[in-house]
């Protein structure tokens, strides 16, 4: 009876505190909030794709945007680099992604790191989801 | 690290299509399915996208 008391209270009332941390924590570490969420298989899946590519951008010389109010691409890459929020810090603190472009390559570089962010946004707001209980 | 344009693709779309998989669908078997999908996409697409440069440069 409490049992099932709490359950549909669950529905009706999701947690969304627990959804906004494992949103954030997904945010800060790639595949973080899937792992809070006990999703073992695709917290790691999530962790190594998004890792990886962020770390071949950075071997390429891609660039890592710092924060800025010029071109309107400067500031859009920036916002993206922000997406993967942890590896951002870590480049930040380890000065990686800073020296000039030099190879053609440094430019496909810059683009991985980008879209390494974009991809993290979205797999924090589906470990959101499933914190929800929307996703399975 | 100096890579092809080609060996850049795949490690690109790899790493993309196995995010998507994992977030765009509900199920194990229809993830597979999806990211494999999305996979062929970029490949196909690149490969089309090339050959289309190469004959318009001709």
């Amino acid at each position: 009876m409490a049992a099932s008391e709490t359950q549909q209270q669950s529905k009706t009332h999701p947690n969304t505190a627990r959804a906004y941390r494992a949103f954030f924590v997904g945010w800060l570490v790639p595949g973080g909030g899937h792992l809070m969420e006990r999703r073992w298989a695709r917290g790691a899946l999530l962790f190594a794709a998004i890792v990886l590519l962020y770390a071949c951008g950075l071997a390429m010389q891609g660039k890592v945007y710092n924060p800025n109010a010029g071109d309107v691409l400067d500031i859009l890459g920036f916002f993206g680099d922000l997406g993967s929020l942890g590896l951002y810090g870590l480049a930040r603190v380890m000065d990686w992604g800073q020296a000039p472009a030099q190879v053609v390559m440094a430019d496909y570089g810059t683009k991985f790191i980008v879209v390494a962010g974009l991809l993290n946004f979205i797999a924090a707001v589906d470990a959101y989801d499933i914190a929800l209980g929307k996703k399975p | 690290m100096q890579v092809s344009h080609f060996t850049a693709v795949l490690i690109f779309a790899a790493c993309v299509s196995v995010v998507f998989g994992i977030t765009q669908r509900s199920t194990p078997r229809t993830m597979v399915k999806y990211g494999l999908y999305c996979f062929g996409l970029f490949i196909a697409g690149t490969i089309v996208a090339s050959w289309a440069m190469y004959l318009i440069r001709r």
